[in-house]
C-alpha cells in the first residue's frame, strides 16, 4: 500500500483535485492538537492512501497547518508527495516546491488549471518544467477531470522507483554555507533530511535548530560567516534565492506572458467590489442576501418544516398514537417520544437551515468574495482582536446561534476562530426574542428600546471579550497578521460546493449530535420526573424544579432569585431559549402561554422590578447558550475542556453583567446602597481594568516562569 | 529609500530589506516579497487599511502597520 500526501497552497484547487482522486472513499479526522481537519482517502484505481495537507505557502514553523504539514513530511515519511501547483500563478506555488523538493522523498508535481492557461492563449511546458525541477511534472485540470489518469500513473511509478528529486539550488554562497552545516549535522539527523535541516538551519528556523541540540552554536557561526559575506539575513537570502530558482524554472516553461485575462477581470472586479465608495454598500447587500435566505426564508422554512410538520405533526404524533395503541407503559411512551425524537429534532431540525447557510459560504469561499469581505471588515474587527470574517459568525448569529458558530469555519487564524466561536452566542438569536417580548411587554410597556439595548448588549459583549480573551494564555500570542492572498475570483464547482456542504453538516451531526442528544435527555429526565422515579403532572413538582429553588439564592444579588420559577426558567433555557417563556406559563399555572407570554404579564409585573426584569433578560441573553449551541461549540473548539470554560466564561460574564446592571440601576433610581453595590462596583472596576490593562493575567510573567523551571 | 506604507496607489517600488522580525517577517517573505523583486500597490480598503498590492503576479493585502516594515525605493 502507497501513502501519499497531498500538498499544496490554499486557493489552487487542493479539494477539488482531492475529491477527483478519492472519491468517496474519505475518511475526515482532525491533526493531533489543532482543529484542523485531516481527510484521507484511497485513490481511485490504485493500492494507495492520500492524506489531504493543510493548503500552506511554506514549510515555516509559524501556523498550525504549517507545523502539522512538516511534521507528516518528516516524521510519517510518505512514500510519495503530490504537489498541486496553480499554473496560473506559478512562481508563488512552486516556492512551497522548492521546500517540498528538500524533504527528500519522491514527488510528483500536479500542475492544475492547465485549462484556465489555455484559454488566457498561454502555454505551459510540462517536460520542461519537469527538467527544471528535478521532478516528475503533469499538467492537468482538476476542475475538469483532465489528466487524473496520468496524475494517478505518475504516482505509483514515483513511489516504485523511490527516485528522490534534485533539490533546487540556491547561491553560491547559500549552498556554501549549507553544504558546511549538512557536515556537522552528518549522523544527527536521518541521512535523507539532511538537506531539508541544513537549509532550515541556515534559516535559523527554531524548530529545525532545536533538533540539532548542542550543535547549534556551531551552525550559528557558520550562519553568521555566511551574513557577514553577503551582507544580508540568511533567511533573507534563502528566501530570495529559492524565488530566484523558481522564477527561472517557470520561465523556462512559459513564453513571456503578459496578466493574464483571469487576472485582469478579478482586478476589473475588485475595483468595484472593494471601491472606496460601493464596498461598503455592495458587502451590506451580500450580508443581506445570505442573512435573507438562511434566515429569513429559504433556510427557516426548511428548519420550520422539520420541526413543526415533520416531527410536530407526523413523528412525534403518529410514534405517540403507535405507542398508545400498543399498551406501551406510559413512562417509555413518554420517554421514547418526549426524550428521544424529541432530543433528535433538536439536531435534525437545524440540517435544513444549516445546508443552506453552508451552500452559501461555501460559495463566497470558493468564488473568492471571502477573501475580500476579510479585506473590507479587517480594520473595525481587528481592533477588538477579531478578525473581520468575525462579522459572519455574529449576523447569522443574530438567526441562531448553531450555524453562526459553524460558520466561524471560515477564519483561518486559529486564535480568531476561537474567539468568534466563544463569543457568537452573545448577540440575540430568534429563540430569544420571546424573552425579550415578554420583559418588554410585562415591565416596560412593549417598548421597543429593549429589543434594542438587547441587541447593543450582545455587540458591546462580543466586542468586549475579543479583547479579554485575546490577552488570555491559550488565545494570546503574537497579534495574527494580515498578509493575506485576494484569490482570483472564479465560478465556483457544483461538485467541490454540494461535498463541502455535506462535509460540513455531517460534521456538526457527528460532533454535536450525541451530546445534544445526551443533554436534552437528561434535561427531559430532570423535568418530567420527581425524585421517586414518578411521572409528573407539570413541572412544578420535578426534580428540575427543586433544583431551581436550590440554585435561585445564587441570583438574590442579580434581583430575581427571589422567585424560583425564574431560576428554572434558565434551566429550561438551556435545552432551547424560546422554552423559557413557555416553561413561566406552565410553572404559573397555564397549560400553554402564547409565544411572547402575554397570560403571565401581569403576574411577572408583580414579582419583578423593571431593573430585576432587565437583569433577568441579560443574563438569560448572556450565558449558555442552547444545548445545541454548545454542542456547536464544542466541534470547533475541539475539546471539553476547552468548551467547559467557554461555557463558564459566559455565564460568569452574563453574572458580572447582570449583577452590574441590577445593582448600579438599582442605586441609581430607588437609591438602594448595599454589600452587593460594592461588590458590583468592584466586579464592574474589574471588567474595565481587563479591557484597558496590557496583561491583566500577568502572562508575561507566568511565560518567563515557564522557561525559568 | 522609504517605506511600502509610502508609496501611492498605483505606483511600483522596488524591495530592499523588511525590517520585520519572527513570524511576520518569515509570512512576508514567504508570501513572495523578498529583496530585489518589484510590489505595485493597487488599491486602499475603503476604510483606510489594509492595502493590496501585486507582488510575484498575484494579488497580496497587508496591513499598512505590515508594509512599513517593508522598505523601498
Amino acid at each position: 500500500m502507497i501513502r501519499a500526501a497531498l500538498a499544496g497552497n490554499p486557493n489552487c484547487g487542493k479539494t477539488t483535485l482531492f475529491n477527483k482522486l478519492t472519491g468517496s472513499s474519505q475518511r475526515v479526522g482532525n491533526w493531533p492538537g489543532v482543529t484542523i481537519d485531516r481527510k484521507e482517502g484511497r485513490i481511485k484505481g490504485a493500492d494507495a492512501i492520500l492524506v489531504d495537507l493543510p493548503g500552506i505557502y511554506s514549510l515555516s514553523p509559524y501556523s498550525p497547518e504549517e507545523i502539522v504539514s512538516r511534521d507528516f513530511l518528516l516524521d510519517e515519511s510518505p512514500d510519495v508527495i503530490v504537489n498541486i501547483v496553480d499554473a496560473t500563478n506559478m512562481e508563488r506555488n512552486l516556492y512551497l516546491t522548492s521546500q517540498i523538493l528538500d524533504v527528500g522523498i519522491p514527488t510528483v508535481v500536479a500542475l492544475n488549471m492547465m485549462d484556465a492557461v489555455r484559454k488566457d492563449g498561454g502555454e505551459i511546458d510540462t517536460v520542461k518544467l519537469s527538467s527544471a525541477l528535478g521532478c516528475r511534472v503533469v499538467g492537468m485540470s482538476a476542475l475538469k477531470g483532465e489528466g487524473i489518469e496520468e496524475l494517478i500513473a505518475a504516482i505509483t511509478e514515483a513511489a516504485a522507483s523511490g527516485k528522490v528529486p534534485e533539490p533546487l539550488r540556491l547561491s553560491e554562497a547559500a549552498e556554501a554555507s549549507a553544504s558546511r552545516i549538512s557536515e556537522v549535522l552528518r549522523g544527527k539527523v536521518p541521512d535523507g533530511q539532511i538537506r531539508w535541516y541544513s537549509v532550515k538551519a541556515l534559516e535559523r528556523d527554531p524548530l529545525a535548530l532545536e533538533r540539532t541540540g548542542d550543535l547549534e552554536g556551531e551552525i550559528l557561526h557558520i550562519v553568521e560567516e555566511m551574513e557577514r559575506e553577503t551582507d544580508d539575513d540568511s533567511d533573507s537570502v534563502v528566501a530570495s534565492d529559492r524565488y530566484s530558482a523558481v522564477s527561472r524554472a517557470a520561465a523556462s516553461s512559459t513564453g513571456k506572458r503578459g496578466a493574464s485575462k483571469g487576472r485582469t477581470t478579478s482586478d476589473r472586479i475588485d475595483r468595484i467590489v472593494t471601491d472606496r465608495w460601493l464596498g461598503l454598500p455592495i458587502f451590506a447587500g451580500v450580508m443581506f442576501l445570505v442573512y435573507y435566505i438562511s434566515i429569513s426564508t429559504i433556510g427557516s422554512w426548511g428548519t420550520d418544516w422539520m420541526n413543526d410538520v415533520f416531527f410536530g405533526e407526523w413523528i412525534i404524533p403518529g410514534m405517540r398514537a403507535w405507542l398508545e395503541g400498543a399498551s406501551v407503559d406510559p413512562v417509555l411512551t413518554a420517554f421514547i417520544v418526549d426524550g428521544l425524537i424529541a432530543g433528535f429534532g433538536a439536531v435534525i431540525g437545524f440540517l435544513p437551515q444549516m445546508l443552506v447557510l453552508f451552500v452559501l459560504l461555501v460559495i463566497l469561499e470558493d468564488c473568492g468574495y471571502m477573501a475580500r469581505i476579510a479585506f473590507v471588515m479587517d480594520r473595525v474587527f481587528r481592533r477588538f482582536g477579531l478578525s473581520g470574517k468575525s462579522f459572519i459568525p455574529v449576523l447569522i448569529g443574530t438567526g441562531c446561534g448553531v450555524p453562526g458558530i459553524m460558520a466561524s469555519r471560515t477564519i483561518e487564524s486559529e486564535r480568531d476562530r476561537r474567539i468568534t466561536a466563544m463569543t457568537t452566542t452573545f448577540i440575540p438569536c430568534s429563540a430569544k426574542l420571546p424573552v425579550i417580548a415578554l420583559i418588554a411587554g410585562a415591565l416596560f410597556g412593549g417598548s421597543a428600546l429593549v429589543a434594542l439595548a438587547s441587541y447593543l448588549v450582545g455587540i458591546a459583549a462580543i466586542l468586549m471579550s475579543g479583547i479579554i480573551l485575546k490577552k488570555w494564555k491559550s488565545l494570546a500570542g503574537a497579534p495574527s497578521e494580515f498578509i493575506m492572498e485576494l484569490p482570483a475570483y472564479h465560478m465556483p464547482g457544483a461538485v467541490t460546493v454540494f461535498r463541502s456542504t455535506l462535509e460540513k453538516t455531517w460534521a456538526f451531526v457527528r460532533k454535536a449530535g450525541t451530546f445534544i442528544l445526551l443533554a436534552c435527555g437528561l434535561v427531559w429526565f430532570l423535568s418530567t420526573f420527581s425524585w421517586n422515579m414518578v411521572l409528573v403532572e407539570d413541572v412544578n413538582t420535578s426534580m428540575l424544579a427543586d433544583m431551581g429553588r436550590a440554585l435561585s439564592w445564587m441570583f438574590v444579588p442579580l434581583g430575581w432569585g427571589g422567585d424560583w420559577q425564574f431560576t428554572v426558567g434558565t434551566l429550561t433555557g438551556l435545552l432551547a431559549k424560546e422554552n423559557v417563556v413557555g416553561t413561566f406559563g406552565v410553572l404559573f399555572g397555564f397549560s400553554e402561554v402564547s409565544e411572547a407570554g402575554e397570560e403571565i404579564w401581569t403576574m411577572v409585573a408583580a414579582m419583578l422590578t423593571p431593573i430585576a426584569g432587565f437583569s433577568f433578560l441579560l443574563f438569560n441573553l448572556l450565558c449558555a447558550p442552547c444545548f445545541a449551541a454548545i454542542g456547536a461549540m464544542r466541534r470547533e473548539l475541539g475539546t471539553w475542556k476547552a468548551t467547559g470554560a467557554a461555557v463558564l466564561y459566559q455565564c460568569g460574564l452574563a453574572y458580572a453583567v447582570s449583577l452590574i446592571v441590577f445593582q448600579i440601576g438599582s442605586l441609581a433610581i430607588y437609591g438602594t446602597f448595599g454589600v452587593w453595590t460594592a461588590v458590583s462596583l468592584a466586579v464592574a472596576a474589574l471588567l474595565v481594568y481587563l479591557v484597558v490593562s496590557n496583561d491583566p493575567f500577568r502572562m508575561s510573567a507566568r511565560r518567563s516562569g515557564e522557561v525559568a523551571c | 529609500m522609504g517605506t511600502l506604507r509610502e508609496v501611492a496607489c498605483g505606483d511600483t517600488a522596488k524591495v530592499m530589506g523588511i525590517s520585520a522580525r519572527g513570524s511576520m517577517r518569515k509570512r512576508i517573505m514567504d508570501m513572495g516579497i523578498t529583496k530585489g523583486c518589484t510590489v505595485t500597490v493597487r488599491r486602499i480598503a475603503p476604510l483606510g487599511d489594509p492595502m493590496e498590492v501585486t507582488v510575484r503576479g498575484y494579488e497580496l493585502s497587508l496591513r499598512k502597520s505590515e508594509a512599513e516594515s517593508i522598505e523601498v525605493e
